[in-house]
C-alpha cells in the first residue's frame, strides 16, 4: 500500500514536471511546426542559472525561480528572431532537427564551459523540504508544490487559450496561418510570443524539476527524448493531451522503476510504442503535425 | 541519365575517355567515387600506420552512415533509430562469434541477416507513421533494444559489453594482427564492396521507385505502386547494411558495447550524413571521415570543445549550405565552371 501510494505521488509529481516542460514544446510544435530539439537546452540553462543564483549569490528560491524564467526567455527571444524564424513550417523537418540539435550542442558546451561539468543542485528553501499533512497521509512538500504549480500551469494555459483574445488569435493561426495573417493577425509577433511562452514553461520546469531530472552536463540531450515522447503521445498542440500523456507516462515510468528497477526505462518506451500504435496522432488528435 | 545507369562502369569509363561528354555519365562518376574511396583508404594505410584502430572504426562507421543514407537520402524517411539496426548486427555477430562460428565473413553475413530481419520487423510496424510520431517510434525501438541488451546480461554482457570476439583469419589466410593491419584492409574491402552494392541498388528500378516515393508517394500509389512496400523494402536493405557495419565493428574491435544501441549513436549518424550531404552515397563517406577525424583531434583535448564546434558547424550547414560538404563543393565547382570560358 505504501508502495502504491509512493508511486502515485512521485508519478504525478514527475508527470507534472514532464507536463510543464513538454507543453511548451507541444504548443510551439502545434503552432510553428518546429521540432525543437533545443527545448531541453532552455530548461537546462534555466536550471544552471537558478543553481548559480541560489548557491553562489544566495538569492531566495522563489525570487530566483521567477528571475531565471524571465532571464531565460530574454536570452531565447533573439534566437527565435535569428534562427527559428528561418525554419518554421513542416516542409523542412530535417533542417529543424539539425539546427536545433546543433543549438543544443552549443548550449551544452557553453553551459559546461561556464559552470563546470559537475552535477548541479538547487537547494530547496525550508518550506519545501518538509512534508504536507493531508489528513491520513503526508506528502513531501516539494512534490506538493510541483503538483500545485503543474495544475496552475494547466489551468492558466487553458484559460489563456480558450478565454482570451490572444488565445483566439493563436488558435486561428494554428488552424490556418495564411488565413489568419490575411485577417490582420500579426502572426510573426504571435510566433515570437508563443515561443517565449514555451521557453518560459521549459525554464519553469527545469528549475522546479531539478530534484526529479537532475541537472547534469548532458541534461539537454538526455531528457529531450522524454519531452518529445510526451508531445508525440499527447498530440502536438493539445494542452490536455500533453497533460494526460505526461501524467500517464510519468506514473508508468515511476511504477516501472519502483517495482522492476533493473528494467530501467523499458516500460516507459514499451508504453510509448503501444500507445503510438493505437493512437498514431496522440491521445487528443493534434490539429497539425 | 537513366540509360547510362544500366551500362557497366568499365564500359562507361572507356566511352567517357574517347567521347569526352560535357558532363561525365553517372556510371563513370560512380566508378571514380569507388576508385577514390579505395585509393584514399590505401593511402591512409601508408600515411597513418599508427592510427589504424581509429581508421578501421571510421571505415565501419562509413558503412553505417551509408545505410542511413539509403533510407534518409533515397526514401526520405527521417529516422533516429538507425543504431537499433547497427546494434542488432553487432550483437548478433558478437554472440555468434562467442558461441558458434569464428569465420569473419560468415559473421558479417550473420550481422547483415540479423540487421535486415530487425529492420523488416520494426519497419513493417513503424513506417505507417510520419514526422514526429515516426521519429519517436524509431527512438523507442532503439531504447527498448538497449534496455533489453542491458537486461540480458548472460547473453550480451550487459553494461560491461560483450567481449571475447576472436575471429579466425580472413579466408583462412590473413590473421588479425595486433597492429590492426588486417582489420583495416578487411574493413576497407567490405566498405568498397558495400558502396558498389549500394550504387547498384539505388540505380536499380527498385531504387528509382523508392526515390519516386520520396518525391511524391500519392503519385506512386496512383501509378499502381505500393509506397509503403517500397519503404519497408528499402528499410530492410538499409538494415542489412547497418547490420554488416555493426558486425564489422564487432569483428575488427573484438568488443560490442551498449552504446552501439544508443540514441546518441543514431543522432551522430544523422549528423555525419548531413555533414557530408544526403542522397548520393559519397556524402556518407565524406561526412563520416570529416566528423570522426575532427572529433579525434578536438575531443582528445576537451569533449565540450568538440560539441561547441560540431554544434556551430551544424547550424552553419543548415543556414548556409543545405547540401552539406559535397553539396557545397559541387556548388563551388559549378561557380568555377561558369566563370571559366
Amino acid at each position: 500500500m505504501q508502495t502504491v501510494y509512493g508511486i502515485v505521488i512521485d508519478g504525478i509529481a514527475y508527470g507534472m514536471i514532464l507536463f510543464i516542460i513538454s507543453v511548451g514544446l507541444s504548443v510551439t510544435l502545434g503552432l510553428m511546426r518546429v521540432v525543437n530539439l533545443a527545448h531541453g537546452a532552455f530548461a537546462m540553462v534555466a536550471g544552471y542559472l537558478a543553481s548559480y543564483a541560489v548557491q553562489a549569490m544566495g538569492v531566495p528560491y522563489l525570487v530566483a525561480l521567477l528571475a531565471v524564467v524571465a532571464l531565460t526567455v530574454a536570452l531565447a527571444l533573439p534566437l527565435e528572431r535569428l534562427l527559428y524564424r528561418r525554419i518554421y513550417g513542416s516542409a523542412n523537418e530535417l533542417a529543424q532537427v539539425l539546427l536545433t540539435i546543433g543549438l543544443t550542442f552549443v548550449v551544452v558546451a557553453s553551459v559546461n564551459y561556464i559552470f563546470g561539468p559537475t552535477l548541479k543542485r538547487i537547494p530547496l528553501p525550508e518550506f519545501l523540504t518538509g512534508t504536507v499533512d493531508l489528513g491520513p497521509k503526508e506528502i513531501p512538500a516539494h512534490r506538493a508544490f510541483v503538483i500545485v504549480v503543474g495544475v496552475a500551469a494547466l489551468l492558466g494555459l487553458w484559460g489563456l487559450l480558450e478565454r482570451t483574445d490572444f488565445g483566439i488569435r493563436l488558435r486561428a493561426a494554428v488552424e490556418n496561418p495564411e488565413m489568419a495573417a490575411a485577417l490582420g493577425i500579426r502572426t510573426e509577433r504571435l510566433y515570437a510570443i508563443t515561443f517565449g511562452l514555451g521557453v518560459g514553461l521549459a525554464a519553469l520546469g527545469g528549475v522546479l524539476g531539478a530534484e526529479l531530472l537532475p541537472l547534469e552536463p548532458y541534461y539537454a540531450l538526455r531528457y529531450i527524448v522524454l519531452f518529445l515522447a510526451v508531445v508525440a503521445v499527447g498530440g502536438a498542440g493539445s494542452i490536455f493531451g500533453s497533460a494526460a500523456a505526461a501524467l500517464s507516462l510519468g506514473i508508468i515510468d515511476t511504477a516501472g522503476k519502483y517495482l522492476y528497477p533493473s528494467f530501467g526505462e523499458f516500460f516507459f518506451y514499451a508504453a510509448i510504442m503501444i500507445i503510438l500504435f493505437r493512437w498514431p496522432h496522440g491521445f487528443f488528435q493534434g490539429k497539425s503535425a | 541519365m537513366t540509360a547510362a545507369v544500366t551500362k557497366a562502369p568499365a564500359g562507361a569509363t572507356a566511352a567517357a575517355i574517347t567521347a569526352i561528354p560535357p558532363r561525365p555519365s553517372r556510371a563513370f562518376r560512380d566508378a571514380v567515387a569507388v576508385a577514390l574511396i579505395a585509393g584514399g583508404g590505401l593511402a591512409a594505410y601508408w600515411i597513418f600506420p599508427e592510427d589504424l584502430g581509429l581508421l578501421t572504426r571510421i571505415l565501419a562507421t562509413c558503412l553505417y552512415v551509408l545505410s542511413l543514407d539509403l533510407v534518409l537520402g533515397f526514401c526520405g524517411i527521417a529516422t533516429l533509430g538507425q543504431a537499433a539496426l547497427f546494434g542488432t548486427g553487432a550483437y548478433a555477430a558478437g554472440i555468434a562469434a562467442v558461441h558458434l562460428v569464428a569465420d569473419p565473413i560468415l559473421l558479417l553475413v550473420v550481422g547483415g541477416v540479423a540487421g535486415g530481419l530487425m529492420a523488416l520487423a520494426t519497419g513493417a510496424l513503424v513506417l505507417r507513421a510520419h514526422g514526429l510520431t515516426l521519429l519517436m517510434l524509431t527512438i523507442a525501438v532503439t531504447q527498448l533494444l538497449q534496455e533489453l541488451a542491458n537486461k540480458l546480461r548472460w547473453l550480451t554482457g550487459g553494461s560491461d559489453g560483450l567481449s571475447g570476439v576472436e575471429p579466425d583469419p580472413v579466408l583462412g589466410l590473413f590473421r588479425f594482427d595486433m597492429y590492426g593491419r588486417t582489420s583495416y584492409l578487411f574493413a576497407l574491402a567490405v566498405l568498397v564492396v558495400g558502396v558498389v552494392v549500394a550504387q547498384r541498388i539505388v540505380r536499380s528500378p527498385f531504387g528509382l521507385a523508392c526515390r519516386g516515393v520520396k518525391e511524391d508517394p500519392l503519385r506512386v500509389a496512383a501509378l499502381g505502386g505500393s509506397p509503403r512496400g517500397h519503404l519497408v523494402g528499402m528499410y530492410t536493405v538499409s538494415g542489412v547494411f547497418a547490420g554488416v557495419a555493426g558486425a564489422l565493428t564487432a569483428v575488427t574491435s573484438g568488443i560490442v558495447g551498449l552504446d552501439s544501441l544508443s540514441f546518441t549513436w543514431s543522432a551522430e549518424a544523422l549528423v555525419m550524413l548531413v555533414l557530408g550531404g544526403a542522397g548520393h552515397l559519397y556524402g556518407a563517406v565524406v561526412g563520416t571521415v570529416a566528423f570522426m577525424g575532427v572529433h579525434h583531434v578536438l575531443a582528445s583535448t576537451n569533449p565540450f570543445h568538440w560539441m561547441l564546434f560540431i554544434g556551430l558547424f551544424l547550424m552553419a550547414i543548415v543556414l548556409f549550405a543545405p547540401g552539406g560538404i559535397t553539396g557545397g563543393v559541387a556548388r563551388i565547382a559549378g561557380l568555377v565552371r561558369r566563370r571559366a570560358p
